[in-house]
């Protein structure tokens, strides 16, 4: 491995490198300027915008960097946009909710942007030191953020059980991970992809590999490590929550394929029964478990573990197809699922929790604009025809299918139409029930462009996905580099 | 006279690690589950140097120290959340933290 720096990792670097500077930026002027809240989310939707030109900027790159500890390729630079996208939406649906919880906006828009920034590090490590760092720097943030309603109960209970479980989690995933060291000698993907070539599979590998598993399948919210999603999601802040299911899960997902497929793809039949047997139990238990929930914030968190399991599911199949479906179908959740989140956001008046069932009964007659909207999310979520979550479900069925796992893609058909049941009920709420409660309703203008972002992407992907589609194909190939392809392709 | 091995000390961490799971799964303080933690962290540690000095490889010593290095930082932020709940609900009892149940 060469040693040292060079100026050339510092440029390729520029994407987190701006990020870092506009964190700091946001802390400087939330002290400095007056008027310091339009001040900060000026400058945290900047700082998002500009990470995003560097990012776009790098895309058609394959290299590595930093002395083989970063990869500067297409499946980083195609998460990196959906983590800045999601960032970007979590922030303008939180500027009338913070100012209804009263919460200064500054340390809050720091915390985002360096969750971020932790998110961009463990979808470009190849490295399992600079994966463990970006995956830390992530949930230290989401700690913070997650507890950032210091007086409130609910808030402090959730991050209490977000930290205890995810420090433990944690310490199973380096655990996993010095096995690994142990057995070949080397932390980085490559390397230990071509120390693990060949070798049969002992005792201690199984081991190694489930603990890595755990401490995966924690981050990711499957069953059975999925007891604290619900009471976190329901705790934290709805903002908070819209970014911690859609940010940290994809970072979560592209951290685990850069894993699985570049350090791990001699374990490749052991892994895939393990994560079978996962996202079979993640999706059918989520489900279900959705359908009693009267909390919406709380049916979201369940609905979110059985994208999870969907998601499992191309990671299962562990084709060029298999990968390209999780990556269209995360750009694909993330329209929908911030969308019903800042729905969420905007119901959070003054009087209003706003995150009951009931809070949204009627809101047809009081907002028909937002009760479209969500119909929509709603319909995305649960997978019906002409939107996007629909051609999301169906290239990761098709990817299951195609690599000859037909019973898993069975469960995956039975679980949506199970899911249809509970989406479908908020829209019963939202169309059928007159009672109303509450103050107005008012869709703020920042409230209004994320929604407009989340419908426009639910809609357009749904109809004309090909643009995505061919995206993912040609970030998908780039991982793939040091896989030698035939293994690939073997179901 | 035994001498004393890395895989003496790879030992040593596993047991430490199974102490460490153990005491999350069984004790209720949040506190002592905290600590349990910190345990876990520390076997991976000791695996790791062991596992360094046995490969004479520099890479499990680096990632110690980063190990180390998120593991204050996670202290730090772990005692202030623990020490915002405690405001509020005057207990570190983790059977008492249950306002949201399935």
């Amino acid at each position: 491995m060469p040693a040292g720096f060079s100026a050339a990792d510092f440029y390729y670097l520029l994407p987190e490198i701006l990020l870092t500077a506009g964190a700091l930026l946001v802390l400087v002027v939330d002290v400095l300027l007056p008027r310091r809240e339009s001040a900060v989310f000026g400058v945290t939707l900047g700082t998002l915008a500009a990470s995003g030109v560097a990012v776009l900027a790098f895309a058609g790159l394959d290299t590595t960097i930093s002395a083989g500890l970063l990869a500067v390729d297409g499946f980083a630079a195609f998460f990196k946009v959906l983590f800045l996208l999601s960032a970007g939406i979590t922030v303008l649906m939180s500027v009338p909710y913070l100012q209804v919880e009263g919460v200064r906006a500054g340390e809050y828009c720091f915390l985002i942007l360096c969750a971020t920034l932790g998110m961009m590090f463990m979808a470009s490590g190849i490295d399992l030191i600079t994966l463990f760092i970006g995956l830390e720097t992530m949930a230290i943030s989401f700690y913070i953020l997650t507890g950032f309603l210091k007086p409130s109960r609910r808030s402090n209970e959730a991050a209490v059980k977000y930290f205890l479980l995810g420090a433990f989690s944690l310490g199973l995933l380096l655990y996993g991970m010095s096995l690994f060291y142990g057995v070949t000698g080397t932390t980085s993907l490559a390397g230990i992809a071509e120390a693990l070539a060949g070798t049969e599979r002992t005792l201690l590998l199984s081991l190694a590999l489930i603990l890595l598993g755990a401490g995966m399948g924690f981050k990711i919210a499957a069953v059975p490590f999925h007891m604290w999603a619900p009471d976190v999601y329901e705790g934290a802040p709805t903002p908070v929550t819209a970014f911690l299911s859609v940010g940290s899960k994809a970072a979560s997902f592209a951290m685990l394929l850069r894993i699985l497929l570049e350090g791990l793809p001699g374990l490749m039949a052991d892994w895939q029964v393990f994560f079978w047997a996962l996202a079979a139990v993640t999706m059918t238990v989520g489900n279900i478990a959705a359908i009693t929930q009267s909390n919406i914030k709380r049916m979201l968190a369940y609905s979110s573990i059985a994208h999870a399991g969907y998601l499992l599911i191309g990671v299962v199949a562990a084709s060029d197809r298999g990968v390209t479906s999780i990556m269209v179908y995360l750009w694909v959740y993330l329209f929908m699922q911030l969308g019903a989140f800042a729905i969420l956001s905007m119901l959070r008046r003054k009087d209003v929790v706003g995150d009951e069932l009931k809070d949204l009964s009627g809101l047809y007659f009081r907002q028909p604009a937002a009760a479209i909207a969500m119909l929509i999310f709603m319909l995305s979520l649960g997978g019906i025809p002409p939107t996007a979550g629909f051609m999301g479900k169906f290239w990761l069925f098709s990817a299951a299918i195609e690599s000859g796992f037909i019973w898993l893609a069975v469960i995956g058909v039975v679980n949506s139409a199970i899911s249809l049941y509970y989406y479908i009920r908020v829209v019963v709420f939202m169309w059928l029930k007159e009672e109303t409660l509450g103050s107005a309703i008012t869709i703020r203008p920042a409230i209004a462009v994320a929604l407009v972002i989340a419908v426009a992407g639910s809609l357009l992907f749904g109809v004309y996905p090909q643009v995505l589609f061919d995206q993912a194909q040609s970030a998908s190939e780039m991982l793939g580099a040091s896989v030698p392809a035939a293994v690939l392709l073997q179901p | 006279m035994l001498e004393i091995t890395p895989l003496h000390y790879s030992l040593l961490s596993a047991a430490l690690f199974m102490i460490g799971v153990i005491g999350v799964l069984v004790r209720r303080n949040v506190i002592i589950i905290f600590m349990s933690i910190e345990l876990i962290l520390n076997a991976v540690n000791i695996n790791l140097v062991a596992l360094s000095d046995q490969l004479q490889d520099l890479a499990g010593q680096v990632f110690v120290v980063f190990v180390i290095a998120v593991a204050a930082a996670e202290a730090a932020v772990g005692l202030g959340i623990i020490i915002a709940f405690y405001r509020n609900k005057e207990t570190v009892n983790i059977d008492e933290i249950q306002i949201m149940r399935w």
